[in-house]
């Protein structure tokens, strides 16, 4: 059963997973990457998944973006292609 | 070389798409997955391991051999950033910043002179890119960073009866690290929490989860069935399955989260381990 807040998050989850690829800054693509996630862990809370949810908000959200950002600032913030 | 990567993208994303018909519905009732193995945990799951969250009683009791191996990966993670990016540095290769903290002048000094003492009183080391002094974060950060660490400890002592276990209160301990690196600076950060330490409490963690396992072995029973536990802790082999768990669990969040801050020390430094983010 699809209810309309479902299509309304996956189709965040689409854009998001598309403009964190599209977007030539990286800075600004780890920031996407983390809206991306954070779409992510609603998706899994609506399905009742709640630990899965939980994780994803811990590290995909939360400590990646970190890890991205800290990456980003030692090499370059200009992607090439 | 771009095209050809397109196509085989499209080519396996088509593929995943077109097959996706073959798969049950989510959440339907009579898929194999439905009708064999989860109404088996649903029912067995309290009773075999006195844990509410059937979550945390199948991924530390009933698969908890994947766990063990995912926690060992983590922790391999954690070394491999070490092994790709830790360096020694020379303490005179650079020049460094400091702070005189009586006047507020600040003192560029060159490689090759005189540093002051680590934990001078009257110099504080600066960051070369100018941070300015900023008290909102820092005091908002002092705050809140007890309270984290206060909830990730409830997260991995609770992850029987509610959502969470030792990953996500692991990755909420590291969390709060991280964020006292960010919003002080990573020399004070590491001088709380040392790499030794991290290190250290990395493979502890690991230990603490095997070493369960091995006792397990050595009374008898298979590795990993807690059971065998319940003489040692002085209760029958329900609850003694349900400390297995929490005993897991913490192994699980010490080696996180001393793994996360690791590689955090690592990848926001380059290795050098002096000035981060």
């Amino acid at each position: 059963m699809t209810t309309p807040i479902d299509l309304m998050i996956l189709t965040l989850v689409v854009i998001s997973g598309v403009g964190a690829l599209a977007v030539k800054d990286l800075l600004g693509a780890a920031i996407v990457f983390s809206a991306y996630s954070f779409l992510m862990c609603l998706a899994w809370a609506i399905m009742g998944a709640v630990d899965v949810a939980f994780t994803e908000a811990a590290v995909g959200a939360g400590v990646s973006t970190v890890f991205c950002v800290a990456a980003v600032f030692h090499t370059t913030r200009r992607t090439k292609d | 070389m771009r095209l050809l990567a397109l196509i085989a993208v499209v080519l396996t994303g088509g593929l995943i798409i077109f097959h996706t018909g073959d798969l049950p519905d989510f959440g339907d009732p009579n898929s194999p997955a439905s009708t064999h193995l989860s109404p088996y945990y649903l029912e067995h799951g309290e009773g075999d391991t006195h844990a509410p969250n059937i979550v945390s009683a199948v991924l530390a009791d009933y698969r908890g051999f994947d766990t063990m191996f995912e926690t060992t990966v983590v922790f391999a993670a954690g070394l491999a950033c070490f092994f790709l990016l830790r360096r020694k540095t020379e303490p005179g290769d650079k020049p460094r910043m400091y702070r005189h903290l009586p006047t507020g002048v600040t003192l560029r000094i060159k490689s090759g002179g005189t540093f002051p003492e680590e934990d001078s009183t009257e110099f504080r080391r600066m960051d070369s890119h100018f941070v300015p002094h900023q008290i909102i974060i820092k005091n908002t950060c002092r705050l809140v960073i007890p309270f984290i660490q206060v909830f990730a400890l409830y997260v991995v002592a609770h992850g029987h009866y509610s959502p969470g276990g030792g990953f996500q209160g692991g990755v909420l301990l590291a969390a709060a690290i991280i964020l006292y690196a960010i919003s002080h600076d990573l020399r004070r950060s590491i001088h709380r929490f040392s790499e030794k330490v991290a290190a250290l409490s990395g493979s502890l963690g690991v230990f603490i989860y095997a070493g369960a396992g091995a006792l397990c072995l050595l009374l008898g029973a298979n590795f990993l069935n807690y059971e065998a536990l319940g003489p040692l802790l002085g209760v029958d082999a329900v609850m003694a399955r349900s400390h297995g768990i929490l005993i897991i669990e913490i192994g699980v969040a010490l080696a996180v989260m001393a793994v996360i801050v690791w590689i955090y020390y690592n990848l926001s430094s380059a290795g050098k381990h002096d000035e981060g983010l």
